[in-house]
């Protein structure tokens, strides 16, 4: 199983099992309260779980951060069509690893977690879609499915309770653009990936035009916790209106790169020299992308910060998908933005205008201005072009590629003007960086 | 109707329903919002971000064509952030666009290049290599340009919307993003070319017409389609008299964009080598040009020796000429000739009708209806191939307002796709399969008919007793084959009926009866190719045919004049719906005459007097004469079309129903016509039809 070695400092609910012999396994899980959560939920009416997770203070932690409990309140659960949960399992977001870790070791908690949610909108079949690169997840998702199947978990009558439950694995094709809900959606439907027009919202009119439950594997994972121990024990493991823990994927020029599950609203400066076991060979700080490569990059003195929504925000940064890179000093901010616009424009739909030609503008431009061609009026256009695609394209995406690179020209004009002039890249030494 | 919401756009005070996107309550006010990927009737997109306003009290800009208007709302379309949003937008459309509009079929008429002078920079601020793929051609009609599509998906939309095709589809992503062809590299759909006309820029050119000319070289004239009978305004783009296209981009007349491969393509008969351009004269056994006058003199001077001897006159008339050549033919075989024995190819029983439905009002549907009506039900036809714009309508209808549509079809028809019913019935059993249907049918609150060349004579009259006995208001359209079939019954080219479905004394012989009378003396054929099917029984005929080309029946002739083609001529004809619109000459082909001056010719040369033979004059005859005819001139004058009137009242039907046959042309063939249009011959492909069993 894929983990990396604990912290001290974490707070484990939803990671409680990692680490554990076979805690992937159905009988690891139920020998450590597993399904209780479940038989508790099952003796609620479903308005006092939605009322729960209103009072966990459980945020998505797709990258949006919307409320939990509020969105399950949207579903019309008396609606006649059918309702379908549907987990977002297509984490491409470049420096969030998570999902997979919550699926490799611990599946049963997340079946559980779907479980409740379907209790809760009256909903009894749910896709786990799964992005297509993580081929080997797919199966090992099967396995645990079908485990449970085995012995009553899902199914018909669920151990006794009269709740019936059909889950199934849906494999996405590889495209980053899948992970945008309404995407996804058209992607399960068997359509091509492309964004869809809000509204309707998912919740209302989703899965083939039905009500539609979306959340990500983590948020999911972290449903019977919370209905096990009460929302409330869970909010107070984080700050106002931002419950619990979160899974930060460290990654970067640290000592200790890894998947951690701290308390929302975790100091970002200790995170790196405490959990993450400091900067590697002694370098210095130079940046932090706090929340997965869409998130405007933070230099190395705006970190010391406490890690929520709320905060990153108000540094108009954002926490994402707990994607947390640390860059060094020896990191060249141009190839960084290119890499990053490399991403983008690979993955950009080509569904609107703004995303579509802006992305590889930006790519084929960073290139040039990377190998040296660049001119010096290049550099307010960098940031130019990026505001004329933000907030301006169908979907977040384009937003998701201006965000970081306006934030790199503004915080890193010094890196650009370093390259003009035919000069070589003055990082040109150091080792590769991070995504390459 | 629902309380108006009131907002504002640029300080305007505007009203709009609910529900109204802002982009058109905009347009309420005169304000334009620009737009590519909206298109008033197909699905929302919102994929080009043109139409981005700034809306107060919302932070960022909203999508003007996908927003619906709220109370109180203020829009402000003419903001410094709108024009800078534009500006930005018009800047990553042209980054890999070539900008070649110097040699590009929409130069002057590209909504790109519009969009780039009102709202685009004067410079280019692009250093990268623009990435270019190479120009494929999917079909003889359509060809696809990559650099220049700004993939607003309105080819998309319309094939799959509009047409009910679901030819073309989009591959990759990102950037390299491009429309795709149904068939790898190549289009197996109606080659209707909507994606063409529908294409704001020029990735889609047309084959007809590319690398021809420029949009402002050309005369644009409205005129009507002259092959099948749906009757679409097709606007002829006409330079140095030659039609180098033919479209409907304004969206102007019954059919708005609409337009099949027949409306859009099939123009180039009339540039055929094939035409005729000199009267032929048979000398000596074979058919020799000679000059007008020659001709004219022959005819004249033959016509009078039989009438002198007492012959046999019988005249057969077209279903592609114009009304007034109709009208003005009949009274020439009625009054100068002094014979009953005229008749036309008969495609659709149009008098039955017309009987059946006597003291009915507000029974004869239009093709507004069939786009408007709650409930359709479609029998014995394949629209899709023998009335494209009627089958548009019904998809329209289906799309807009989830009408209900229900077939009884001997096959598989694009209909039964959209249909809530579907009956696969056997050619003599509709009308038993029609009443199965008759529970559902009842509960509908209207229904609008359409019934094919199966349901003739009685049948008639039992499908509307039936429709009677629904209890719910029943609209009909009786379908008939070409351009002015209907105009050809309703201006009694008929041996039983004269113009308005008047009954004459005497009736003369019918088609058929023409044909096999072994004691005919003289036959006058106008714009008909009767002997393609049967022979001419008599071997003394003198024949007289006025024809495009030399057909079978010409062959046979004594005299042939060179006609010339609906689009040569001015008039009115009446689609299948009765609807009366008018033919506005858009060229001259050397050597050819309009019918109505060649019967005013021949007439004028016997020294008999019918009226002068200008299409106004015998138009304001007709609209005198002719029963129903008394149409608003202003209506059809400005480019619309006015519904005739039902007689209403019993008419004189025909003894032998089972001379009325459709010609069964599919979407790729017109009668003779689709002989001699090079263009039409070459997309003879596409998806099967008329229940032909390779039909996917």
């Amino acid at each position: 199983m894929l983990y990396n070695e604990p912290s001290p400092l974490e707070v484990k609910v939803v990671t409680k099992r990692f680490g554990m012999p076979n805690s992937h396994s159905l009988d690891a899980y139920l020998a450590t309260d597993g399904f209780k959560a479940f038989f508790k939920a099952m003796q609620m009416t479903p308005e006092q779980i939605v009322e729960e997770v209103k009072i966990s203070a459980l945020r998505g932690r797709g990258g949006a951060g919307f409320p939990a409990g509020m969105k399950w309140s949207f579903v019309p659960r008396t609606s006649p069509k059918p309702k379908y949960v549907i987990i977002n399992a297509d984490e491409s977001e470049p420096g969030t690893c998570k999902d997979r870790l919550l699926m490799e070791n611990d599946p049963h908690q997340l079946i559980e977690g779907i479980l409740i949610a379907g209790r809760a909108v009256d909903a009894h079949k749910g896709y786990i879609y799964i992005r297509g690169e993580y081929r080997y997840l797919i199966e090992h998702m099967d396995r645990a499915i079908a485990e449970a199947y085995g012995r009553g978990y899902l199914g018909k009558n669920i151990q006794g309770t009269g709740f019936d439950f059909d889950l199934y694995t849906h494999s996405g094709a590889g495209a980053y653009e899948c992970g945008e809900e309404t995407a996804l959606l058209d992607s399960i439907e068997g359509k091509r990936g492309i964004p869809r027009m809000k509204p309707p919202f998912p919740a209302v009119v989703g899965a083939w035009q039905s009500p539609t439950l979306l959340n990500n594997v983590e948020t999911l994972s972290a449903v019977p916790a919370i209905i096990r121990d009460g929302g409330a024990a869970f909010a107070a493991l984080g700050t106002p209106k931002n419950g619990g823990t979160r899974m930060i994927c460290l990654s970067g020029h640290i000592n200790k790169p890894g998947v951690y599950e701290l308390p929302v609203g975790f100091n970002l400066l200790r995170m790196i020299h405490e959990v993450g076991g400091g900067m590697r060979n002694g370098k210095k700080l130079k940046a932090v992308v706090p929340g997965g490569s869409s998130c405007p990059i933070l230099k190395a003195e705006e970190c010391d910060i406490p890690m929520d929504f709320d905060t990153l925000a108000k540094i108009k940064s954002m926490l994402g998908s707990g994607g947390t890179v640390i860059l060094d000093e020896d990191t060249c901010m141009v190839r960084f933005a290119l890499r990053i616009m490399k991403f983008y424009a690979h993955e950009s739909c080509g569904w609107c205008i703004p995303c579509r030609e802006g992305t590889t503008w930006l790519k084929r431009m960073l290139e040039r201005f990377h190998s040296g061609m660049g001119q010096k009026s290049d550099i307010p256009m960098i940031g130019e072009l990026s505001k004329n695609m933000l907030g301006r394209t169908f979907c977040a995406l384009g937003d998701a590629a201006a965000m970081p690179t306006i934030s790199i020209v503004e915080k890193f004009p010094e890196d650009f003007e370093a390259h003009l002039n035919g000069q070589p890249c003055p990082y040109a030494h150091a080792a590769e960086p991070v995504f390459a | 109707m629902a309380d108006l919401i009131n907002l504002t756009i640029d300080g305007k005070p505007v009203q709009a329903a609910p529900g109204t996107l802002v982009i058109n309550a905009a347009k309420q006010v005169g304000i334009e919002i620009p737009s590519f990927c909206y298109y008033d009737g197909l699905t929302l997109q919102a994929a080009c971000r043109m139409c981005l306003v700034e809306v107060e009290k919302t932070p960022k800009l909203q999508v003007g064509c996908t927003l619906p208007v709220a109370e109180g709302m203020v829009v402000h379309t003419d903001s410094p952030l709108v024009h800078q949003s534009r500006k930005g937008m018009v800047e990553f459309l042209l980054t890999n666009h070539p900008l070649d509009c110097p040699v590009c079929d929409k130069g002057g008429e590209c909504e790109l290049q519009d969009m780039t002078f009102r709202y685009g920079m004067g410079e280019s601020r692009f250093l990268e290599q623009k990435m270019h793929v190479d120009e494929q051609q999917w079909s003889p009609v359509v060809f696809y340009d990559k650099p220049r599509c700004i993939l607003c998906y309105r080819c998309v939309r319309i094939c799959d919307e509009g047409m009910g095709v679901n030819a073309l589809g989009v591959v990759n992503r990102g950037a390299v993003s491009e429309i795709a062809p149904n068939h790898f590299d190549h289009l197996e759909c109606d080659e209707c070319g909507m994606c063409i006309d529908i294409c704001p820029v020029g990735a889609l050119t047309s084959g007809a017409y590319r690398y021809k000319t420029r949009p402002w070289e050309m005369k644009h004239v409205g005129t009507i389609c002259t092959h099948c009978a749906d009757g679409c305004k097709t606007t002829l783009g006409v330079r140095n008299n030659e039609i180098i296209r033919g479209n409907n981009r304004d969206r102007s007349g019954i059919n708005g964009e609409f337009l099949c491969v027949k409306g859009r393509y099939a123009f180039d008969f009339v540039h055929s080598a094939e035409r005729l351009q000199a009267p032929l004269l048979r000398k000596n056994g074979k058919l020799e040009p000679v000059s007008w006058a020659e001709a004219l003199a022959t005819v004249a001077k033959k016509f009078q020796q039989a009438q002198a001897s007492g012959g046999k006159f019988a005249v057969i008339g077209s279903n592609h000429t114009s009304n007034e050549e109709n009208y003005y033919l009949q009274s020439f075989a009625r009054e100068v000739l002094g014979t009953n024995n005229i008749d036309h190819h008969r495609t659709g029983d149009v008098p039955a009708l017309l009987d059946a439905l006597s003291g009915k009002t507000d029974a004869l549907a239009t093709s507004a209806d069939l786009y408007e009506r709650k409930a359709i039900l479609v029998i014995a036809s394949d629209l899709a191939q023998q009335h494209p714009f009627l089958s548009f309508q019904i998809r329209a209808n289906y799309r807009h307002h989830g009408a209900h549509i229900y077939t009884v079809t001997p096959g598989p028809v694009r209909e039964q796709k959209y249909a809530v019913r579907s009956i696969m019935t056997i050619p003599g059993r509709e009308l038993a399969d029609v009443e199965l249907l008759r529970e559902q049918l009842k509960a509908e609150p209207e229904l609008v008919i359409v019934f094919g060349d199966a349901i003739k004579g009685d049948a008639v009259h039992k499908l509307v007793a039936f429709g009677a006995s629904l209890g719910i208001p029943v609209r009909y359209v009786c379908l008939v084959d070409y351009s002015n079939s209907r105009g050809a019954s309703d201006m009694g080219l008929a041996p039983n009926h004269g113009p308005g479905y008047q009954a004459v004394a005497e009736p003369g012989l019918a088609y058929d009866e023409i044909l096999a009378a072994t004691d005919l003396d003289v036959l006058w054929v106008v714009g008909a190719n009767p002997l393609k099917h049967l022979d001419l029984a008599s071997s003394r005929a003198f024949v007289v045919v006025n024809d495009m080309f030399l057909t079978e029946t010409a062959q046979r002739a004594d005299v042939v004049f060179p006609a010339a083609s609906a689009y040569e001529k001015s008039g009115t004809v009446t689609n299948v719906c009765g609807e009366v619109q008018r033919l506005k000459a858009g060229l001259q082909v050397m050597g050819a005459k309009p019918d109505l001056e060649i019967i005013g010719l021949i007439a004028k040369e016997m020294g008999q007097d019918i009226g002068i033979w200008s299409p106004d004059k015998v138009l304001e005859e007709i609209r005198t004469n002719v029963r129903g005819y008394n149409i608003p001139l202003p209506v059809i004058a400005t480019g619309g079309a006015a519904q005739t009137t039902p007689v209403n009242g019993h008419v004189p039907l025909s003894a032998r129903p089972e001379l009325i046959q459709s010609a069964r042309d599919s979407l790729f063939t017109s009668g003779s016509l689709g002989r001699y249009s090079k263009m039409l011959n070459s997309v003879l492909e596409g998806p099967g039809g008329l229940y032909s069993e390779e039909r996917p």
